[in-house]
């Protein structure tokens, strides 16, 4: 028996330590990339704030994406509701209303992942300690996600936080490509310019996927294959497809998920018959937009069948027993 | 430099560890001990570790008076020297509470049926008439078992001549066996090697005999029943406690939303398959809170209809509603008169003696002596509205007087009782300081005391105000079999 609000609040928990290990990840990266690319390339922070989606408030409030503007906005920024520190304090509050559920040790894990990342987020926002802070948020969310896995039934409830966690997996994957991937992608030529392959590289970093793809893909890095790999592959745990058929695994196990499943056969069939090809003449971000499009329809059909209140259904029974 | 015993002092009061020549008591002979000999840096690096500890575990309490900005939760301070009792003196304790709740369920049960107490004139009837916590929508109900007061936390306090009273019983809400039980595993991750030379009784099977009771009291007992705790939520002081209960128990933690009671009379759960029949609530809520059909209409964490589901018998509630018309310190004053009278036993475990403001002579006496007494209001609990005469400035005496003379019933009077002390750590060194002790009573089929309890302290010097809103914090407490029977 999993409680409509149980279920919301875990699949939030697990979409906000998903977006700070992200978050974390991204920064890293773009500091790693900073650091071996000349000077006189135009090259800064702003793309980061692009990807995780809150421009607009960032620019209300900030003329320059300065490093220091940047690095203050994804990591501590209350007016950033997906800034670290503000997602790790959702996460926290998720799980604070959820304890009775999830096992012991994860809390205890959750509970000091956000002391750390609260009480060091000036070290983590200068240069010098970013490395270390940046990393110890990304291991911790990873140990959270090792804890509940090895911890806790994989049960309903477990399936709700996979969904959160796969969906939001997906959402970053198709934010770093259509962020990153289309200003790399001015033509079909597969000429690559100078950096533009640290640059490729960088986007496998930022999800976490360099080593494997040059393990699976036997190809040097160019868009094409990048982009194939981060769409379409079938076992790296971070493709769009990858966290798709999770999410599918985990829908399948629960009562009333015909809507859902529909929703997420289109997102499926649009990834599976798109071709690469094609999309880099036409245009990554339309595709990207279609794909987002039914993304969020399908976050909502989630929410819909099995967070909110459940009226009709208090009025069947009425009907039922009167 | 290890703690000298000759100086500590409390000034002839009854302390918990140390005779008044400097001696440690026998139950807490191999503890004192161990203190002893280790160093001041040494001590104050346990006591990190336990802060540390809370920490890391999220053990809470939140404050009513603080802003969003200071976060809402806070650790409770916690003191690392534990409190000792000898299992001898406990036996005798258990026994007493037992007593005890056994008579106030019975005085519930009588109360809302045929009042036989009332009739025989033992207890008063313009007491209950002016009950605040007494319930018409009550009267008539027999609950499963006959039992109210299902989860009771009764405060004890020891006086200077060392006599254990019951200072009062809390059959609402009580709260504090969380911290009980985490104080517990705070201590042994911190002194281990303490644990080895003591036989000290367990105290962790608590959250399995609630369950176990809880469960007793389905309306389907055939079936495995499904219990829940339900919480006002995340802003309640107690809430922490609350979610604690529910994942030891391994039942759902609901706030009222959750609930949801349909015209069959039966309240259900909304999960995401639908709507699933609850058995049993251990509710924390107060009653008037409950069901907004029948109590307060502006309640927005009850459940509608609530009450009607549990007067047919569809759900069981624990504490049932009602069972408050026994927290109330002024019916606490007819506690032993209750046990004479239902059980036909002398009262085991002494109440302290209180004078009824309703009472015109006592109300006098009350008055002419308010810098000895402490003045406390009937119905609040926490520390909230009461008055300790002796550290009372002159003008707040008067407004008591003045408030006494308002609304007798609603006051009584105790001598202050020089509350026992047991050694603190404060500012890096230990000194005595007083406490309580709540132990709580589970009664279902058969009864239950925990083997010690909640020892709560008063963490500022000669302060005799041990509540968590206000400044106290716990220990610890070690029942301990020391071999004597």
């Amino acid at each position: 028996m999993l409680l409509s609000s149980v279920a919301e609040r875990v699949y939030w928990m697990s979409r906000y330590i998903e977006r700070a290990e992200n978050t974390a990840r991204i920064i890293l990266v773009n500091h790693n990339l900073l650091l071996d690319i000349p000077r006189t390339m135009e090259f800064g922070w702003e793309a980061l704030v692009t990807i995780t989606g809150n421009a607009d408030i960032f620019h209300e409030h900030h003329e320059e994406a300065t490093e220091r503007n940047v690095l203050r906005f994804l990591v501590a920024d209350q007016r950033n509701p997906n800034c670290i520190t503000c997602a790790l304090g959702m996460a926290r509050e998720n799980l604070r209303t959820t304890r009775a559920i999830l096992p012991r040790a994860a809390w205890e894990t959750l509970n000091d992942l956000y002391a750390y990342a609260r009480d060091n987020k000036t070290s983590g926002m200068s240069r010098r300690g970013r490395y270390a802070y940046m990393r110890r948020i990304i291991d911790y969310c990873q140990l959270m996600a090792g804890k509940l896995s090895s911890t806790m039934s994989h049960d309903q409830t477990y399936n709700f936080m996979r969904m959160g966690r796969n969906m939001e997996r997906a959402d970053m994957t198709a934010r770093v490509i259509d962020v990153r991937a289309s200003n790399l992608l001015p033509s079909l030529s597969e000429e690559l310019k100078p950096f533009d392959d640290i640059q490729w590289k960088s986007v496998l970093d930022s999800l976490a996927g360099y080593q494997m793809y040059r393990r699976h893909v036997h190809v040097r890095i160019r868009g094409r294959a990048v982009l194939r790999f981060l769409l379409q592959d079938e076992q790296f745990p971070r493709t769009v497809h990858y966290c798709l058929a999770e999410v599918e695994q985990c829908l399948r196990g629960l009562p009333g998920n015909e809507s859902a499943l529909r929703i997420l056969g289109r997102a499926q069939r649009l990834l599976s018959e798109v071709d690469v090809i094609e999309i880099l003449s036409e245009g990554l971000n339309s595709f990207v937009d279609d794909l987002e499009t039914v993304h969020t329809q399908l976050h909502n059909q989630l929410a819909a069948t099995y967070f909110t209140l459940l009226e009709e259904q208090t009025a069947e029974l009425n009907a039922a027993t009167s | 430099m290890p703690i000298k015993w000759k100086n500590y002092s409390n000034d002839g009061g009854y302390d918990e560890l140390i005779t008044a020549s400097g001696h440690a008591r026998v139950a807490a002979r191999g503890a004192v001990r161990y203190i002893s000999s280790l160093s001041d840096q040494e001590l104050r690096e346990r006591r990190d570790a336990a802060e540390l500890a809370m920490q890391v575990m999220g053990i809470t309490f939140t404050v009513y008076s603080e802003g969003e900005e200071g976060g809402i939760d806070r650790t409770w301070p916690f003191d690392i020297i534990p409190r000792i009792i000898s299992a001898r003196e406990w036996r005798h304790i258990d026994a007493g509470l037992k007593q005890r709740v056994q008579a106030l369920n019975m005085f519930i049960a009588d109360i809302y049926g045929e009042r036989k107490i009332v009739r025989d004139h033992v207890f008063p009837r313009e007491v209950l008439a002016k009950s605040v916590n007494y319930r018409t929508q009550c009267a008539g109900i027999r609950p499963a078992l006959d039992t109210w007061a299902h989860i009771c936390g009764s405060d004890l306090v020891r006086d200077s001549d060392g006599t254990v009273y019951v200072l009062e019983d809390n059959l609402r809400v009580p709260s504090g066996v969380s911290y009980m039980l985490e104080n517990r595993l705070v201590m042994k991750r911190i002194f281990p090697e303490l644990f080895e030379d003591y036989s000290i009784l367990p105290v962790d099977g608590y959250p399995t005999r609630l369950f176990d009771m809880l469960a007793s009291l389905s309306p389907r007992p055939a079936d495995y029943p499904t219990v829940v705790v339900l919480t006002p939520g995340i802003y309640n002081s107690a809430y922490f406690e609350h979610s604690y209960l529910a994942q030891q128990m391994g039942v759902e933690l609901v706030v009222g939303t959750d609930l949801v009671v349909t015209d069959d009379d039966c309240v259900y759960l909304r999960t995401i398959g639908g709507l699933e029949r609850v058995d049993v609530i251990y509710r924390r809520i107060d009653d008037l809170y409950i069901d907004p059909e029948v109590f307060l209409p502006e309640s927005v964490i009850g459940v509608p209809g609530l009450m009607r589901a549990w007067r047919k018998g569809n759900v069981a509630i624990a504490n049932a509603p009602g069972a408050g018309v026994a927290d109330d310190k002024v019916v606490y004053a007819f506690v032993p008169a209750m046990i004479r009278y239902y059980l036909d036993e002398a009262p085991i475990l002494p109440n302290v003696p209180t004078h009824l403001c309703m009472d015109p002579t006592q109300r006098e006496h009350v008055l002419a002596n308010l810098d000895k007494m402490v003045v406390k209001p009937a119905n609040e609990s926490g520390g909230y509205g009461m008055m300790v005469g002796p550290a009372a400035s002159k003008k707040e005496r008067l407004k008591f007087a003045e408030l006494i003379r308002k609304d007798p019933r609603n006051y009584v009077a105790q001598p202050t009782l020089s509350l026992s002390t047991a050694p603190t750590m404060c500012d890096g060194k230990v000194e005595p300081r007083h406490l309580d002790l709540r132990p709580f009573i589970l009664s279902g089929e058969t009864s239950h005391v925990t083997r010690g309890g909640l020892t709560r302290v008063a963490l500022t010097k000669g302060s005799l105000v041990v509540n968590s809103s206000q400044g106290g914090g716990s220990k610890d407490t070690w029942v301990v079999e020391t071999g004597d029977k």
